[in-house]
């Protein structure tokens, strides 16, 4: 039967396979949210650029201090700049039916976003912006066609523009590369700029997932009292079932 | 012990005690796939113990309940832990169940005199899957909102009354708050009849006595104080031994709760991440992996004459036919071991089957993967179907007297 198993499963193999694949290739995140100084750098890179448009109403300030460890005053002092309370959440101040009318769409709040699209979608994303004078901000989004959000860390990564491929008499991006010129520079070099995109990707999975850090490292006791009291259970068992035959 | 007299002369625990527990004998050859009911009855109560605890804190109100899941995940004290429990618990539900059906399959436990047992099992998966569904809705996430549009304009695709049947359920035209608030107190209710089912389907295991891996009636062989030969008594011999279980269970369970509550976008669909927007269909919908066979089933059918009422009914027989498996197997012996190569290879290809149907409905419905769940649609049905031919035809093995190592 197993042999059976197999045959039927190698038949359908190819069926498998040709129906993988399709959509755009993400690069890998490659992010550690175990590190709190990546963590830190990627807080302050999201309340300078994100915090303005994007809420993240579930996070609180005062967690936030406690997980990246900071203390409350460093976080009024570095990563507040409104009159919110530490115990708040990260709220925006932009009223929905303006932001609707600036950019045909509300901002989304980015609380979850590292959970719902994956953070090899946001690194890869961050990353994906090139000039496009076709779009209202004069730029385009290799991950997310047509997207609404200007490039608003242009000023770090300097312009980058599209190369072009023809598959199948469809124009679509191949790669994207600086622009010519001062404008293709930007105060961050190429690597700088991929480091910083993941502190903010590794601050965006750890606002989706807060206790994620503490859920593994309980973990590992949990699974330790379980595995003891498997064996101990077990040697019962085997001890209650010595005369069975 | 004359405490005990003084309950027993008012309720009979003793009695109780002994006829389920301590002199229910039953045969001493289980095997790994035993487990399963017990484990089972566990995650039962898991699920209905962290669900009071949700329930707690979680508000069933469209504008508040994703917000109040994901305050339940930040800031109600171990509440990602109840959180991630109830969710992981629910898929390990269905697991657990399926495996407890497979152990079934193979073994013929539903055969006379277990058709009951087997039934009274189905009515309990039915119950199951439906709590399953509405407790879907209620983390009001994408998945959750288009999930449950797609099931329930199933309804509305029955000839004549559908409409009006989907407007019954739904108690709007749309899913909205009312289906929230519904589907909660529904999603509440129904663990509870589920648990009184259980006890129904215990009573009557109790009555007929367990099956084993041999499928051997160890009723028909006592010895002179009307002890089976071959049944130990549950307590303390399976009590001990479901323990171990538990524990095995226990620590993949926990593995998956503490390590991979998401499983990979199976337990939790990274679009249910999404509050959800009726006015914002995702790009692909799929359900939960464990209702991903029948929705795979409901895909493959055609639609004849614009409706798509042909898949609704393939995908309610899906579901039905399996009540009717202890007429439709027709082989002289229960268990799989003493049967021959035509139902092996059957009940290889039906789980192979039914693996594929349920990665096919994860997937979307390209034509490649339409005709392959074609395929794999019409050997379910075959499986079913054509069993009283070839579980007759199937050449099979003597029976022993007595249950097997």
């Amino acid at each position: 039967m197993k042999k059976l198993i197999v045959a039927l499963l190698l038949a359908v193999a190819p069926v498998l396979g040709l129906a993988a694949g399709g959509g755009i290739h993400l690069d890998d995140a490659d992010i550690d949210v175990s590190d709190q100084a990546s963590l830190q750098r990627g807080a302050k890179y999201f309340v300078n650029y994100c915090l303005s448009c994007h809420s993240a109403k579930f996070q609180r300030y005062n967690r936030m201090a406690r997980d990246l460890g900071l203390t409350e005053d460093e976080v009024k002092e570095n990563l507040m700049f409104t009159s919110e309370k530490i115990g708040d959440t990260m709220q925006i101040a932009m009223d929905p039916a303006n932001a609707l009318a600036w950019f045909g769409v509300v901002p989304p709040d980015l609380s979850l976003i590292a959970r719902a699209r994956g953070v090899d979608y946001i690194y890869t994303y961050l990353r994906g912006f090139y000039v496009d004078e076709s779009r209202p901000f004069g730029v385009n989004n290799r991950v997310f066609p047509d997207v609404g959000m200007p490039h608003v860390m242009w000023e770090l990564q300097g312009m980058q523009k599209a190369v072009y491929e023809e598959v199948d008499g469809q124009k679509v991006v191949k790669e994207l590369v600086p622009v010519e010129g001062a404008a293709g520079k930007g105060k961050m070099s190429a690597e700088e700029f991929d480091g910083a995109m993941r502190d903010l990707t590794a601050f965006l999975s750890y606002v989706a997932e807060p206790i994620q850090l503490e859920r593994k490292r309980l973990g590992i006791w949990v699974l330790l009292f379980i595995g003891i009291f498997f064996v101990l259970a077990y040697l019962l068992k085997k001890e209650y079932w010595k005369d069975i035959h | 012990m004359s405490f005990m007299n003084w309950i027993d002369e008012r309720f009979p625990v003793t009695k109780v005690w002994n006829e389920h527990l301590a002199e229910y004998y039953a045969p001493k050859n289980f095997n790994f796939w035993y487990f399963f009911g017990s484990l089972a009855m566990l995650v039962l109560v898991n699920q209905i113990l962290t669900g009071v605890w949700l329930a707690m804190s979680y508000k069933p109100d469209a504008l508040l309940a994703f917000g109040s899941v994901e305050y339940i995940m930040r800031d109600v004290e171990w509440g990602w832990l109840i959180r991630y429990l109830h969710s992981t618990g629910a898929s390990a539900f269905f697991i657990v169940i399926y495996l407890h059906m497979f152990r079934g399959l193979i073994y013929g436990s539903y055969r006379a005199p277990r058709e009951l047992l087997w039934i009274i099992g189905m009515v309990l998966y039915v119950l199951m899957m439906a709590t399953a569904f509405m407790g879907y809705l209620l983390p009001w996430g994408q998945m959750s909102y288009w999930g449950a549009q797609v099931i329930i304009n199933l309804f509305s695709a029955v000839p004549v009354i559908g409409p009006d049947l989907g407007v019954w359920i739904r108690g709007d035209y749309v899913i909205s708050d009312a289906t929230l608030n519904r589907f909660f107190a529904l999603h509440f209710l129904l663990p509870f009849l589920l648990a009184a089912v259980v006890f129904i389907h215990i009573v009557a295991l109790h009555k007929v006595g367990s099956n084993n891996p041999d499928g051997i009636e160890i009723k028909k062989n006592k010895d002179e104080n009307g002890i089976p030969k071959d049944g130990i008594p549950f307590h303390p011999y399976y009590s001990v031994k479901d323990i171990a279980g538990v524990a095995g269970f226990l620590f993949l369970f926990a593995a998956a709760v503490f390590f991979a509550p998401e499983m990979g976008g199976y337990f939790l669909e990274p679009p249910n991440f999404d509050p959800a927007d009726p006015l914002k269909t995702p790009l692909h919908i799929a359900p939960v992996w464990y209702f991903t066979p029948f929705y795979a089933i409901l895909r493959a059918v055609p639609s004849m004459a614009g409706s798509a009422f042909p898949g609704v009914i393939a995908m309610g027989a899906a579901i039905v036919v399996m009540f009717f498996l202890p007429w439709l197997d027709r082989s002289p012996v229960k268990s799989v071991r003493y049967k021959g190569m035509i139902v092996k290879v059957a009940i290889g290809i039906f789980v192979v089957v039914f693996v594929l149907l349920g990665w096919l409905g994860t997937q979307p419905a390209t034509p490649l993967l339409t005709w392959l769940a074609r395929i794999c649609t019409l050997l379910y049905f075959a499986f079913f179907l054509l069993m009283p031919i070839y579980s007759k035809m199937d050449k099979t093995k003597p029976v022993p007297e007595r249950v097997t190592k």
